[in-house]
């Protein structure tokens, strides 16, 4: 906790370049598809826009609609916090921060759930009681993930599991570490609304879960609410690169590996989405059930396996 | 001396109070200010001793003849009891001053006096429950608390099904006494005494042992609604008026904890057998609890399903810790005791802010049916604030106080999980994505409920009519959200006054180190990281305001996706905010839907229901009261109704007594 100022720098790669991973899975389905697709800058161009914006809002809503875009950034932003960035230790770490990380981000998604309600349309209702079904399916297997990964390191602090793993003690656990890893990339698929839970560029409201939700912010809420959405992902994807990613080694290559391997998950996320149609909504619960098994399994073997 | 003489002054101030009101007659305003100034006045007396106690570490009890037979006048004060005796007392207060706004629509009536005087009983009794160091004591303050509460719930005594559902909890209560009264005998014959003194130093076999367990898991569990002896609490709660709602649900049923606690307390070292029943137990409220919260289209009835998920929580949080007692992990077990007493107070807390602002929105709407409501922030901001609060702490959301006490527990399980060896391990690993899952249910239960009742437009005419309620009410429903938010972002003050408690449960004594991996170091790192949450709000909030300076702002109507006729029946509702989290578990909870499909080219009418019936009701409760029934029936025909056989049966006992004397 008793950490110096500069480790806040920590979150700054997550700030910066978060909408570039956005950029990223666009451009790679582009380039899928053989089209030229936008310019990877986009989403920061996006975002300026709507910060620029006046702002429409319904006459039902009420304070709630309001705050709920800043509170759900202020919740991803503290998240993020708690994160390693390669070679960077994250500014905010102690012992259980693992519990706060996922409680932050239930805070966010209550947050545009309740702006979501707020509006009364029966669109944005359909998305929230969604949304809050299946980040309920997704959790359990979360917290197995995170079991899994404190199990590994015999810490509770997400700064050590996530930067401290030494690759010869988990080279011992590939299985586990595997099986882990396709775990929480199934949960990211999930939390972060992509294809084959939801799709992001769909154009019919009934068939959407995350972006039916915010289909009445406008201006600087609905930025606040992509800029969000965005660093998620980023903290999703960060989770997946750090758990896999050796210490180690001269900062400069350790950060180039930790950027490289964002940049990877961005365009594995966007294969995923031009190779897989959509799952039918009654068949989600049961892609998150098996990354609760996939993640059950991971902590099978490494029990069984003994603590290293 | 000073301490037990005023800590007995708050239940004697209380039934002195519980007196005049009743003289108060049809003067019901006045006995509800009569009610108000006894709790005060207990709350101040009560939580000064407690105080003084959790502050010094040093314990009284005090003991004197007593004319009853096998009993002693013993009362004490120890770091469990001083806590809870605090938790009580401070949260009477609120409760009887919302009950005074909440109740001044019957106007004056003997019946509503009376209920004053019940009110105070209750409080009353409860203080006895936990300054009680003898088997007799309790046991009398014990059914004292149940009677009180049946009349409190059967206030609205005109409605048929009020009096049914009173009837089920005077029932519930009374099998849970029975048990109750089965493990003090049965403990006491061995003992030689019912003193908590003797008891505690009774050696038990183990199969004594372990039948006193699960003895006092059936009679405390009863009380604290542990599934599966849940099914009163889900018909009582909402039968009563909301203050009391909030007092039983938020402070009654933790007797029932308080009762465990104190049980594992005086049977010396539990086996880690108890742990595993205590986590298995909680586990199944935990989940049970909020799959049937989900459910429900009623708001009292929601929230009286919560709190059999949050008591599960609590007794998985105690199951855990005494599972790393056993298995040697004092800090892991600190954590996972201190979460669980934690969550004592806070679910006490944020429970009576939800029932005071649900209640506050079902008296102002005329009903309870969420499917009726909705759109009522607008209406009552301040009831719609409170609930929203509320909604946040309970699902452990921070920086609310429920987080802290979840963040505890799960650093027990967590941690346990961790360094444990073996079975305890496993078990405690397990048990992490069962926590998370009820914590994500949880949110999705509060959302609906939040959002349907609250946001949105109104759904009838009554909730578009609602206005804000008096300030008797608003004010207690502000004071308990500032309490969760200060629990929350003042933890480790809170922590302390259950670490006593905690300490004794996890088998320590004196000052132990709160190491890693739960240090207070890390306690104090979650509440920075609160603040942090606090202050990155306020930023973007006003981020915010300054990028919309001098920008067009304007409102329109909720975007339709181009239908431009919407009404407010169009919303999403309760039972299909529910539906995609309920529908994949169809096969177990076994839902009777009733629809009525559209038919033809232009169909008329429409409808659809679903109705999730609670297994525990049908399928435990239901058939063993028709076994009671029917065994009951078996002495049938000893009542004859004549005279001549009953005075038979007179000198038939005479002669049987006679005969027993002479012959031993």
């Amino acid at each position: 906790m008793t950490a110096p100022w500069w480790t806040a720098l920590a979150v700054l790669p997550s700030l910066l370049l978060s909408p570039l991973l956005l950029g990223v899975i666009g451009k790679t389905k582009a380039l899928v598809a053989g089209r030229k697709g936008a310019p990877l800058l986009q989403p920061y161009l996006d975002l300026i826009r709507l910060l620029g914006k006046g702002a429409v809002y319904s006459r039902t809503s009420t304070w709630v609609f309001r705050a709920a875009p800043a509170v759900s950034l202020a919740a991803i932003l503290l998240a993020g916090f708690m994160l390693p960035a390669g070679p960077l230790s994250p500014p905010l770490a102690f012992p259980g921060d693992l519990v706060l990380f996922a409680y932050l981000l239930a805070l966010s998604r209550f947050a545009v759930i309740a702006g979501a309600m707020d509006t009364g349309s029966a669109f944005e209702g359909m998305g929230a009681s969604r949304e809050a079904a299946f980040s309920a399916f997704a959790e359990p297997a979360f917290f197995l993930v995170l079991g899994v990964l404190a199990w590994e390191e015999k810490s509770l602090s997400l700064g050590v599991i996530l930067g401290g793993a030494d690759v010869l003690s988990w080279s011992a656990q590939i299985p586990p570490l595997a099986l882990a890893a396709a775990a929480l990339f199934l949960i990211l698929l999930a939390e972060n609304s992509r294809i084959p839970v939801d799709d992001p560029a769909t154009h019919l409201e009934l068939t959407m879960i995350h972006e039916v939700m915010v289909l009445d912010h406008s201006g600087p809420d609905l930025a606040f609410i992509l800029y969000g959405s965005a660093l998620k992902l980023w903290l999703f994807s960060a989770v997946l690169v750090s758990m896999l990613m050796p210490a180690g080694g001269p900062p400069w290559a350790s950060m180039a590996l930790f950027l490289g391997g964002m940049a990877g998950v961005a365009v594995l996320v966007g294969l995923v989405e031009s190779v897989m149609a959509r799952l039918r909504l009654v068949r989600v619960p049961q892609l998150l059930g098996l990354a609760a098994v996939l993640a059950g399994l991971a902590a099978l073997l490494l029990m069984a396996g003994g603590a290293p | 001396m000073n301490g037990a003489a005023l800590a007995l002054a708050a239940p004697a101030s209380l039934l002195l109070g519980a007196l005049l009101s009743l003289a108060c007659g049809r003067r019901s305003g006045a006995a509800a200010w009569v009610a108000l100034v006894a709790a005060s006045f207990a709350a101040v007396a009560g939580i000064t001793s407690a105080m003084a106690v959790l502050s010094s570490g040093a314990t009284w009890s005090l003991t004197s003849a007593w004319s009853l037979p096998w009993a002693t006048f013993s009362v004490g004060m120890d770091g469990l009891s001083a806590y809870f005796l605090a938790f009580i007392l401070a949260l009477a207060v609120p409760a009887a001053a919302y009950g005074k706004g909440y109740l001044a629509h019957e106007g004056g009536s003997v019946w509503t006096s009376a209920s004053w005087a019940f009110f105070q009983l209750l409080v009353a009794s409860m203080a006895v429950v936990v300054l009680a160091r003898d088997g007799v004591l309790f046991l009398m303050a014990w059914e004292g608390m149940s009677v009180a509460s049946f009349f409190l719930v059967i206030h609205d005594h005109r409605r048929r099904e009020v009096r049914s559902d009173a009837l089920v909890y005077l029932v519930a209560t009374h099998l849970g006494a029975a048990a109750l009264m089965a493990m003090f005998g049965l403990w006491g014959r061995g003992a030689g005494s019912l003193a908590f003194a003797a008891l505690q130093g009774a050696p038990l076999s183990r199969t004594v042992a372990w039948v006193l367990f699960l003895l006092a898991l059936a009679g405390f569990g009863s009380k604290a609604g542990l599934a599966p002896f849940h099914v009163w609490l889900p018909k009582a709660h909402p039968a009563a008026p909301s203050h009391v709602s909030a007092l039983m649900s938020g402070v009654m049923i933790k007797m029932g904890i308080y009762g465990l606690m104190r049980f594992i307390l005086l049977a010396g070292v539990p086996p880690a057998g108890w742990g595993y029943a205590l986590l298995g137990m909680g586990a199944l409220s935990a989940v049970g609890g909020v799959l049937y919260a989900l459910a429900q289209h009623d708001l009292k009835r929601l929230l009286a399903y919560h709190s059999v998920e949050n008591v599960g929580i609590i007794t998985m949080g105690l199951g855990a810790g005494l599972l790393a007692r056993t298995a040697g992990m004092e800090t892991v077990a600190l954590a996972a005791l201190c979460g669980a007493l934690l969550h004592v107070l806070n679910h006490g807390l944020f429970k009576s802010l939800l029932f005071y602002s649900g209640g506050a929105a079902a008296q102002a709407a005329g009903t309870r049916d969420m499917e009726r409501l909705g759109g009522l922030l607008r209406r009552m901001p301040v009831t719609g604030a409170a609930f929203l609060a509320g909604a946040a702490a309970i699902c452990a959301l921070p920086p609310f106080n429920g987080f802290v006490s979840e963040w505890l527990i799960y650093s027990g399980l967590f941690g346990g999980a961790l360094r444990g060896a073996g079975t305890v391990s496993a078990v405690l690993f397990v048990t992490l994505p069962v926590l998370a899952l009820v914590g994500g249910l949880a949110l999705a239960c509060f959302a609906k409920a939040s959002g349907v009742v609250f946001l949105g437009e109104p759904r009838s005419e009554e909730a578009a009519r609602c206005k804000e309620v008096s300030p008797w009410m608003t004010v207690p429903m502000a004071a308990t959200a500032l309490a969760c938010a200060f629990v929350g972002l003042a933890a480790p003050w809170a922590v302390r006054l259950v670490a006593p408690a905690a300490r004794a449960l996890a088998g320590l004594s004196g000052a132990a180190a709160w190491g890693s991996p739960v240090g207070t170091g890390a306690l104090s790192a979650v509440v920075i990281a609160g603040w942090m949450l606090v202050i990155l709000m306020g930023v973007l909030l006003g981020l915010r305001r300054l990028l919309l300076r001098g920008k067009a702002v304007s409102e329109a109507p909720t975007w339709g996706c181009g239908y431009a006729a919407p009404t407010a029946r169009m919303q999403y509702t309760a039972s299909s905010f529910a539906q995609p989290l309920l529908a994949p578990l169809a096969r177990l909870m076994r839902p009777s839907l009733r629809k009525k499909r559209p038919k033809g080219i232009f169909p008329e009418r429409a409808s659809f229901s679903s109705h999730y019936d609670d297994p525990a009701d049908g399928r435990i409760f239901d058939p063993s009261v028709r076994l009671l029934e029917r065994l009951a029936g078996a002495l049938r025909p000893l009542q004859q109704g004549r005279l001549q056989v009953y005075l038979l049966y007179v000198l038939l006992t005479l002669v049987a007594l006679l005969a027993w004397e002479v012959l031993t």
